[in-house]
């Protein structure tokens, strides 16, 4: 599959399944103990709940199904997380670091 | 500062250029570079296939036999991704000149580097992009020196470039490889950006670069031949953003504008030796492309020193750190934590002092005749190139520019 040519803007919804294009590598950085995600002339820096959010980016759970996930792991409401995880999918996809 | 890289409430972003007057740039700058470097740009030879004149490559070329050898090259990836390095440029000249790109490439992806290669890709065939995707190479970015062909073989001197360039456009993307089309813009191509914009989307790039050349080495020589307008830049700058808009989630557009128009400067590479260093094709450690223009620096070679000790105590890396060395007006300047005086080299070649206030500032006392100098020059038509070449490299080491005298 090609990821790197997408010709449309990915609108981020609660049954998009996303996914990291195989371009980008989510590492930890033990020097900077830290998670670091690294991109085409790009370093991004997820804090612990974008890293939570990218890590279950796997292309075949939901939207729906991340923030399901994520309101168990953290005792949340899932209407407040999903919104959140919508905005920061949303803005990931916008620069072409999210694949749905 | 562009809408991304103020970067929201999960997730900041920094820009790694290979562009060497952008450096490292973005709201986690200080949290990444507080340990150690993110970028670093190899140039692993001055050997081009191509002859632009806009190269910001210095005008004295490295010979062949100068070259770092393999086993240099591949310690190098090894430091740098121990020492906290997160990417790497492998640039040049033409980085696939060198037969052992291979190993380099290897090398960097062992040792944690996200490695990005710059390449003009007149002579790269599709087994060897394959054996290098195969390597892990995480990045190809091509240049085009117009979307005119006719155009474009004339500025880089080179027959029949253009169709080989789309040919090897299309191998990155079908190898699921990300491609950044690199456009250097300057007078001959200004009025084709939206055009640049068109083929990045068709090419399915990711991202494009509307590369305003920098006046540097041999761009610093030909200026006259290709100054834009005043006119002709805001009118590109503001399509650019246009497009941006439109193509969100499409096409990134990174912008490297040009600055003799400015009225503040660049923060030259996000601060000297704050985030990027630079490594010459024989082996000098420098903290920009250009920073051997100023004669005071002393630089050190990785085949003398270990990188991190380049990195941490060499007088080239310490002379400009932080905001100690500055003179007014940027002493006191509430800008100076932001775009930390400009660039030295720029200083360096307008006003003979690598220590003053970049020219393109507003508030240096040099900005007037240097708006008034590339007024002018645009306003000329444009004088033949001087092509980067060995030959002309020798012709142009006995003249130079002479530096402008202060306004009274």
């Amino acid at each position: 599959m090609n990821e790197a040519a997408s010709p449309e803007r990915l609108v981020v919804d609660r049954e998009t399944r996303p996914h990291l294009p195989t371009y980008l590598k989510l590492r930890f950085d033990a020097g900077r103990d830290r998670w670091v995600l690294l991109a085409p002339e790009r370093v991004l820096t997820p804090d612990q709940t974008a890293v939570a959010v990218l890590k279950l980016c796997d292309g075949k759970r939901t939207v729906q199904e991340i923030v399901e996930a994520l309101a168990k792991d953290y005792s949340a409401p899932a209407d407040v997380i999903r919104a959140d995880v919508i905005d920061l999918l949303q803005g990931l996809a916008d620069k072409g670091y999210i694949k749905g | 500062m562009s809408e991304e890289l103020k970067g929201n409430g999960h997730c900041q972003s920094v820009i790694v250029d290979d562009e060497p007057t952008e450096g490292v740039a973005g709201s986690a700058t200080a949290t990444l570079c507080a340990r150690a470097p993110v970028g670093l740009l190899a140039e692993l030879t001055h050997r081009c296939p191509l002859q632009c004149s806009y190269c910001s490559n210095p005008i004295e070329l490295e010979r062949v036999n100068r070259e770092l050898s393999t086993e240099m090259w591949v310690s190098v990836m090894k430091q740098a991704g121990a020492m906290g390095i997160l990417q790497v440029h492998l640039s040049g000249g033409e980085p696939t000149a060198r037969k052992d790109l291979e190993d380099i490439v290897s090398a960097a992806s062992e040792s944690g580097l996200y490695s990005n290669l710059i390449t003009a890709a007149v002579t790269l065939n599709r087994a060897r992009l394959e054996d290098l995707a195969k390597r892990d190479l995480d990045h190809v970015q091509i240049s085009f020196q117009d979307v005119d062909a006719e155009n474009a073989e004339r500025i880089g001197a080179y027959p029949g470039a253009t169709a080989k360039k789309l040919d090897v456009a299309r191998w990155v993307t079908e190898l699921g490889l990300p491609l950044t089309v690199n456009a250097p813009i300057h007078r001959h191509n200004i009025h084709n950006v939206g055009r640049y914009i068109d083929l990045a989307v068709k090419l399915g790039a990711q991202r494009l670069e509307v590369a305003h050349v920098q006046y540097y080495g041999w761009a610093y020589l030909n200026r006259a031949a290709l100054i834009p307008t005043y006119e002709q830049t805001i009118q590109s700058i503001e399509l650019v953003e246009r497009e941006r808009e439109r193509l969100k989630g499409v096409l990134t557009i990174d912008m490297v504008v040009p600055d003799y128009y400015a009225k503040r400067p660049k923060p030259c590479m996000g601060g000297w030796g704050k985030g990027f260093m630079n490594i010459t094709p024989a082996g000098k450690v420098l903290p920009c492309h250009a920073a051997e223009t100023i004669k005071t620096l002393q630089f050190d070679n990785v085949q003398d020193r270990p990188l991190l000790d380049i990195w941490l105590n060499s007088q080239a890396f310490n002379a400009f750190r932080g905001t100690e060395w500055m003179k007014e007006p940027c002493r006191s300047c509430a800008f100076k934590e932001i775009d930390f005086g400009g660039c030295r080299c720029q200083a360096m070649a307008i006003t003979a002092d690598a220590a003053n206030t970049d020219p393109a500032c507003a508030l240096s006392p040099y900005h007037g005749e240097m708006v008034a100098l590339a007024r002018a020059e645009a306003a000329k038509p444009p004088t033949p190139f001087i092509y980067r070449n060995p030959r002309n490299a020798v012709e142009a080491a006995k003249t130079g520019q002479r530096p402008l005298v202060p306004a009274e």
